[in-house]
């Protein structure tokens, strides 16, 4: 056995691992490790230094001092700001996530009944606006949602309504994006589950005298329980968080928190507050997350059994 | 009557409906990029006049140069990491660690980018301040993108691994060949249109990201969302609609020629599977 097999066999016993550490040693030092960073600035406090904050693990006079800080934390309970913002999130989240699925769920459904060759067709037109920027189409619904903008001039135009309404700068504006934006998240997971349902099912059920409504309710909706899922987590959890959108539609009348995370950061330059608030956040989404994970372990045993 | 086949007339309303809801904003804002007045809701003329402004906009340009060269270099690591991760989940028999790998992975597709950014930021100030690098920059911007990226790319090259049979896989290595062998000369060309489209999702992800751009980014590395962004924030301008519609030419080509180049290779994978069975 040559030298260099020598070697290569003694610091990889076995060559997968070479294949298994780079993407998992990417996403550890990445992503994983990055929140347990997060974590400890959030104990820390804003400081006048580079970087901006104070240590939480100093060596001073040969003693190892941790200093935690709960300010922030404390803070984040009591100002009613944070917390309302926290809520409105939840609540803005949630409503946009239940339309999605309103709009999303007939459409996926219908995709999935359509015959083969024009089926793959209409999915790629549902895929085709996400790939197209997200802020431009976002900065395409300013001008048609503002005062003067096209949904009041067309309104206006044809006499449905007497003075323009407002809706730029509200929070009605941000649920039209998100809902928008985050749509076809909702139709690509419903889509893949009710692609694959057995439509036998729905005959015999018909044969056995069920009405279509009935059917529906009873077989198809709990067999597409998990495309339900899916869809509502991955739009509700990034939902949660957005910033671009209630920044550019919703106006100051809509705090959400990822809006607030932003500003302390960027306005305030506090980044312990920031981390604080991120804190949270993961905590109050780790729920979803964890519903999301499940679904995503199952769906790939599940294509794999 | 049962619709056991073919849609409902409500469900044909509602797709239609819904691509109107979709791409009726689009629409409108190709329409405005070449309205020949300032403000954008008002058409008062054809004119090419913003797409001039455009070109000769410097900072402008210079930060479209930025994002696209950013977005090519995540994109082609974000794939090549992406399908080792696919790998590892799809073919690789289970081990210890291996779930929290998945969890890994695929946590980026719902967290959200406020979240990421801030903590890539702050990993980067604990990595490179000690040896006296800015974090910020565009090696940050680089690593940030490919690291978010990488989660829709596995999920794009597993779900293609995982419905590949793994039959011609298993035939290559009964006849002799080893696993890498097996990875490059079999199942590399069949998944290539997988790859081709995570490499053009990556891509586009990495072009259109604001948020986490603007946490790691540095004085001289403004990517063209952040400038959008920061122009947007006042108001809407006419340049952003040709900046905008250009834009989207450039994505939908790219991906109605991989589309396209898709169902011709189907086409023809289908042909010679014919002419193999008509022989056989």
């Amino acid at each position: 056995m040559s030298s260099w097999r020598r070697l290569t066999r003694a610091l990889l016993p076995h060559p997968r691992w070479g294949v298994i550490s780079v993407p998992y040693a990417w996403m550890l030092v990445f992503f994983a490790v990055p929140f347990l960073i997060v974590l400890k600035i959030a104990f820390s406090t804003q400081a006048i230094a580079i970087p901006p904050y104070t240590p939480v693990l100093e060596y001073i006079d040969e003693a190892l001092t941790l200093k935690l800080n709960l300010g922030n934390f404390v803070e984040l309970a009591s100002d009613s700001r944070y917390v309302e913002a926290y809520l409105n999130s939840l609540k803005i989240a949630g409503i946009s996530t239940l339309v999605c699925l309103l709009i999303g769920y007939p459409m996926a459904y219908t995709i999935a009944r359509l015959p083969p060759t024009t089926r793959n067709i209409a999915l790629m037109l549902v895929v085709l606006p996400s790939w197209i920027s997200f802020l431009i189409r976002i900065y395409a619904w300013m001008g048609i949602l503002q005062t003067n903008g096209l949904l009041n001039q067309a309104l206006l135009g044809m006499g449905v309504i007497d003075a323009p309404l407002r809706i730029m700068n509200t929070p009605l504006a941000a649920y039209i994006g998100i809902v928008y934006a985050y749509l076809p998240f909702m139709i690509l997971p419903l889509y893949s589950n009710l692609v694959k349902l057995d439509l036998r099912l729905l005959e015999a059920a018909h044969d056995l005298g069920a009405k279509p409504w009935k059917a529906f309710v009873t077989i198809t909706v709990p067999l597409s329980q998990s495309g339900i899922i899916a869809g509502c987590m991955l739009v509700m959890i990034p939902a949660v968080g957005e910033f671009v959108i209630p920044e550019l539609l919703g106006g100051p009348g809509t705090l959400m928190i990822g809006r607030l995370l932003w500003s302390e950061f960027f306005a305030a330059g506090n980044w312990p507050m920031a981390s604080a608030v991120a804190i949270v956040m993961l905590a109050l989404l780790m729920v979803p997350i964890l519903i999301f994970h499940r679904y995503q372990q199952r769906e790939l045993e599940g294509r794999l059994a | 009557m049962s619709n056991a086949q073919g849609a409902s007339w409500f469900g044909r309303g509602v797709l239609t409906l819904g691509y109107a809801f979709l791409y009726l904003p689009i629409l409108i804002l190709v329409i405005f990029s070449f309205n020949a007045s300032r403000i954008s809701t008002v058409w008062s003329g054809f004119s090419l006049k913003w797409y001039v402004a455009l070109f000769q906009d410097d900072s402008m340009l210079s930060a479209a140069w930025i994002s696209l060269k950013i977005a090519f270099l995540s994109a082609t690591a974000a794939v090549i990491l992406g399908t080792l991760a696919a790998m590892v989940m799809t073919r690789f028999k289970p081990f210890r660690g291996k779930t929290l790998f998945g969890a890994l992975i695929t946590a980026p597709l719902v967290m959200p980018e406020v979240v990421t950014g801030l903590s890539l930021l702050l990993m980067f100030v604990t990595l490179f301040g000690p040896l006296g690098v800015s974090p910020k920059g565009m090696m940050s911007i680089w690593i940030a993108h490919v690291t978010f990226t990488m989660a829709f790319v596995t999920v794009i090259i597993s779900s293609r691994l995982a419905e590949l049979e793994k039959s011609l896989e298993e035939a290559a290595m009964d006849l002799g060949a080893n696993r890498l062998k097996v990875f490059f000369v079999i199942t590399l060309p069949i998944i290539m249109p997988a790859l081709l489209s995570g490499w053009l999702l990556a891509f586009t992800l990495s072009l259109d990201d604001v948020v986490i751009s603007s946490f790691v980014s540095g004085p001289d590395s403004t990517t063209l969302p952040m400038k959008i962004f920061s122009s947007v924030r006042l108001g809407l301008n006419p340049k952003i609609n040709a900046l905008a519609s250009l834009l989207m030419l450039l994505v939908s080509t790219g991906t109605l020629i991989g589309w396209w180049h898709m169902h011709r290779e189907e086409k023809r994978r289908q042909r010679d599977l014919q002419l193999a069975l008509q022989q056989g």
